[in-house]
C-alpha cells in the first residue's frame, strides 16, 4: 500500500480543466518536489487533495493510506494526517491563533479517539512547537495570520504543520516572499518534523528552497500532466535550462 | 383597522380603572398620550419608519392585560438563577408589567431612588416629575404614545448628584403565564450631574405563549455624569418587543449604551438621544444575532443639538434561516453644532441564501466643521477562511461558528463589565451552537 496514490486524475474548476490524468504515487518517507511552469496545475493539485470546494474531480481515483481520499470532507482528510502549507494563507481577523489551533489539535485528537489537551499541556504543545520555527509569542496570541508579513505568514504555516503532525504535507511556494533568513528557518523546521515515516510534497519553482529540503524525486508537471520525472539532478538542470526543452522533447 | 380599534376602545373603557392607585404624573399624562396615539394612528408597513417592521400581525393578537394589578404568584429571585458568575450585581425584577419589591432590603447610598416607578413618584414627586415623560411626551412614536396613556408601573433609578453607584445594578424583565400577554413597561433613570451607575436590564420569557412587550424607557444624565446602559435579550420566536428609549445628555456626560440580542422573535428598537450641551460623548452599539423568522428593526437618532460632542454607533448583525435585520441610523448635527465627531457604522453577516438587511444609515448635517462618516456593508461568510479552517481540521459548523463569533467580537469588547463581558461570550458561543433556544421550560438558563 502507497501511501498516496493518484490514478488518471482529471479536475476542472467551472468549465475549465486544468489537471489532465495526473498520475503520482508518494511512499513514507519520501520527499517530492513538484515544479513546472505558470499554470499547470500545481496549485490545482494542492487544492484538489484537500478538497477545495470550488474544484470537481471529474475523472480518477486518489488512495490516502489506503482509503478513497475524494469521498472525505477536508476536515476529514487533515484529520487522516493530510496537511496544506497555503500558497496565500488567509487572514481571520477575529479569531485568535491559540483558539484556533486549540480547536485544530482537539479535534485531530478526537479523530484519533484521544482525549482533548487541557489548557497546559496544550501550550506546553505551542510553546515547543513555536520554537521549531522561531515564531513570536505575540504573533502566535493575535488574530490567525492579520497583519503578518509574508514571511510570518509561512512561518505560521509551518508552525501549524508542526502543530498538527501530519503523515503528508503538501508544501505550496512556501519559499515565495521568504527571505533568505526566513527560508532556512522554515525549511530547518520542516526537516525537523520530517520522519521516515512521513511524506512530502514540495511545490516551487526555485531550486533555492530545495537546497535545503532535499527531494529524492522530481516531478514536472505541464498542462495538467506529471510530463517528466527524475531524481534531484532534474531540479539543477532546470534551473539551468528552463522548461522548454522538455516541452521541445514532449514535442509540444 | 381592528388594531387600532382596539387599543382605543381598551383604553376609553378602562381609562377610570387605570387612574386608580396610578401617581399623580402618571396619569396626568395619559390623555395627552392617548390623543396622540389616536392621531398617529398604530404604525403599518405604510408608515416610512416602520417599513421593514410590520407590528400589526402581533398586534392583532388577542393578549390578556393585567389592568388590574393582579399578582401573579411568582417567585422571580428564585427563578431566575441566571445571574453573572462573579459579577455580584444588585438584582430588580418585573414580572410582564408589575414591579416585585425585593424580599431582602437593598442597600445603595443615601439618597439613591429606586424600585417601583408609580410608588417612588408617590414618595418622590420633588425629584421625579420633572423627568417622567418629559422626552417621551415629544416623539411622534405611536407605540410610545399608546404606552404612555396604559403604563400602571414601572422601574425608576434616581441618582443624586455626587453619588456613585459602584456595584452593577440588573433590572430583568421576564415574561411569565400560560395564556398571551401584553406588558406596558416603563423605566426612568436620572442620574444627575456628576453621578454615575452600571444598569443591566435583561428581557426573558420563562414560558412560550405569545407576549407583547411595549416599552418606553427614559434617560436622563446630568452633567459629568456617566451611565452604562447595557440590554440584553433573551426570549423567544413567539415574543414581540417594541423599544423607546428617549437619552438627553447634559454638558460633559458619558454614555455607553451596547444592546445584545440573542434570541428575540420581532424586535423594534427605537433610540432618540439629545446632545443638549456642550462636551457630551456617547457611544451605541448593537449586535443581533438572528435565525429562522426573526426580525430585529434598531433606528437610532442622534441629535446634535449642542456643538462639540462626540457619538459613535456601532450596529452588527449576524443572519441565517429567513431573518430579517434593519439598522436606520440616523445623525442629525444641528445648525452652530460646531466641532461635532459623529460616527457611525453598521455591518452585516448574512450566513443563509434567505436572510435579508435592510440598511438605512443616513447623515443631515447642518453645520460646517464638523467631522461625520458613515458605512454600512452586508456580506457572507468568507469561503477562503472557511476553507483554509476545515483543511485544519475544523468542521464547516465549527469553522463558520469561528468566523461569526469573530464578527460578533468587536461589539462584546465594548462591553466595559469584565465580567458581563466574559458572560456574554459564553451566551453567544451557546447562541450560534443552537443551544439557546432548545430548553423550552427555561430558555433563560443555559
Amino acid at each position: 500500500m502507497h501511501l498516496l496514490e493518484i490514478k488518471n486524475l482529471h479536475a476542472s474548476i467551472g468549465d475549465k480543466e486544468i489537471l489532465k490524468g495526473l498520475n503520482l504515487t508518494i511512499d513514507e518517507g519520501e520527499i517530492h518536489a513538484i515544479m513546472g511552469p505558470n499554470g499547470s496545475g500545481k496549485s490545482t493539485l494542492s487544492a484538489v487533495l484537500t478538497g477545495h470546494p470550488a474544484y470537481t474531480v471529474t475523472e480518477g481515483e486518489v488512495y490516502f493510506k489506503g482509503k478513497n481520499l475524494l469521498e472525505m470532507p477536508a476536515e476529514v482528510r487533515s484529520r487522516e494526517g493530510l496537511f496544506l502549507s497555503f500558497q496565500y494563507p488567509v487572514e481571520i481577523p477575529g479569531v485568535s491563533m491559540v483558539n484556533f489551533m486549540r480547536a485544530a489539535v482537539n479535534e485531530h485528537r478526537k479523530y484519533r479517539g484521544e482525549a482533548p489537551l487541557n489548557a497546559s499541556e496544550f501550550l506546553k504543545l505551542m510553546r515547543e512547537k513555536r520554537a521549531l520555527v522561531e515564531l513570536d509569542n505575540k504573533l502566535a496570541n493575535r488574530s490567525v495570520n492579520e497583519g503578518f508579513s509574508g514571511g510570518e505568514k509561512k512561518r505560521n504555516e509551518i508552525f501549524q504543520m508542526a502543530m498538527l503532525d501530519p503523515v503528508l504535507s503538501i508544501l505550496d511556494e512556501t519559499d515565495s516572499g521568504l527571505d533568505i533568513d526566513a527560508l532556512r528557518i522554515v525549511s530547518e523546521g520542516v526537516n525537523k518534523i520530517h520522519t521516515p515515516q512521513k511524506a512530502c510534497v514540495v511545490i516551487t519553482h526555485y531550486q533555492r528552497l530545495l537546497d535545503y529540503i532535499k527531494p529524492s524525486i522530481v516531478h514536472v508537471l505541464y498542462q495538467g500532466k506529471i510530463v517528466k520525472t527524475a531524481g534531484f539532478e532534474l531540479v539543477g538542470e532546470l534551473e539551468a535550462k528552463g522548461y522548454d526543452w522538455i516541452k521541445q522533447e514532449l514535442g509540444y | 383597522m381592528k388594531a387600532q380599534e382596539t387599543y382605543s376602545n381598551l383604553f376609553k373603557n378602562y381609562r377610570e380603572v387605570l387612574r386608580l392607585s396610578a401617581a399623580r404624573a402618571l396619569d396626568g399624562a395619559r390623555d395627552t398620550a392617548f390623543a396622540r396615539f389616536e392621531a398617529l394612528g398604530l404604525p403599518t408597513g405604510k408608515n416610512e419608519d416602520y417599513r421593514y417592521c410590520d407590528l400589526l400581525p402581533a398586534l392583532e393578537v388577542d393578549y390578556g392585560l393585567n389592568l388590574f394589578r393582579m399578582g401573579i404568584p411568582a417567585h422571580p429571585g428564585e427563578v431566575f438563577r441566571c445571574d453573572v458568575p462573579t459579577l455580584s450585581t444588585r438584582l430588580f425584577f418585573v414580572v410582564n408589567d408589575l414591579y416585585y419589591p425585593n424580599k431582602k432590603p437593598i442597600e445603595l447610598p443615601e439618597g439613591v431612588v429606586f424600585g417601583s416607578l408609580n410608588e417612588q413618584l408617590k414618595a418622590h414627586p420633588e425629584c421625579l416629575e420633572r423627568y417622567y415623560n418629559a422626552l417621551c411626551s415629544q416623539s411622534q412614536d405611536a407605540m410610545a404614545a399608546l404606552n404612555t396613556a396604559m403604563v400602571q408601573d414601572g422601574f425608576v433609578l434616581y441618582i443624586p448628584a455626587g453619588v456613585q453607584v459602584e456595584q452593577p445594578l440588573q433590572l430583568v424583565q421576564m415574561f411569565q403565564g400560560d395564556i398571551d400577554i401584553m406588558a406596558t413597561r416603563r423605566l426612568l433613570v436620572v442620574l444627575e450631574e456628576g453621578a454615575s451607575a452600571q444598569l443591566i436590564v435583561c428581557d426573558h420569557a420563562m414560558s412560550t405563549a405569545k407576549y407583547f412587550s411595549n416599552q418606553v424607557s427614559e434617560i436622563f444624565l446630568g452633567k459629568g455624569a456617566r451611565l452604562e446602559y447595557y440590554e440584553m435579550e433573551m426570549t423567544h420566536d413567539k415574543v414581540t418587543r417594541v423599544s423607546n428609549t428617549y437619552i438627553s445628555q447634559a454638558a460633559d456626560s458619558d454614555l455607553l449604551m451596547n444592546n445584545i440580542g440573542l434570541e428575540n422573535g420581532l424586535t423594534r428598537n427605537n433610540v432618540e438621544l439629545i446632545f443638549q450641551e456642550a462636551g457630551a460623548k456617547a457611544d451605541l452599539s448593537g449586535l443581533s444575532l438572528l435565525s429562522r423568522q426573526q426580525l430585529s428593526d434598531n433606528h437610532v437618532v442622534v441629535n446634535h443639538k449642542a456643538g462639540g460632542c462626540n457619538s459613535n454607533q456601532t450596529f452588527k448583525y449576524v443572519m441565517d434561516g429567513a431573518a430579517r435585520g434593519v439598522f436606520g441610523g440616523k445623525v442629525l448635527v444641528q445648525p452652530g453644532a460646531q466641532q461635532t465627531v459623529a460616527l457611525q457604522s453598521n455591518a452585516n453577516l448574512c450566513t443563509s441564501k434567505e436572510a435579508r438587511m435592510h440598511a438605512m444609515p443616513q447623515l443631515e448635517i447642518y453645520a460646517d466643521d464638523v467631522t461625520c462618516s458613515h458605512g454600512s456593508a452586508t456580506g457572507q461568510i468568507d469561503e477562503n477562511a472557511l476553507f483554509y479552517m476545515r483543511q485544519r481540521g475544523l468542521s464547516e459548523e465549527e469553522a463558520r461558528m469561528f468566523l461569526k463569533f469573530a464578527f460578533a467580537g468587536d461589539i462584546v469588547e465594548r462591553i466595559s463589565l469584565k465580567p458581563l463581558q466574559a458572560r456574554v461570550r459564553m451566551l453567544i458561543g451557546k447562541r450560534f451552537r443552537g443551544e439557546l433556544s432548545k430548553c423550552a421550560e427555561c430558555n433563560i438558563c443555559p
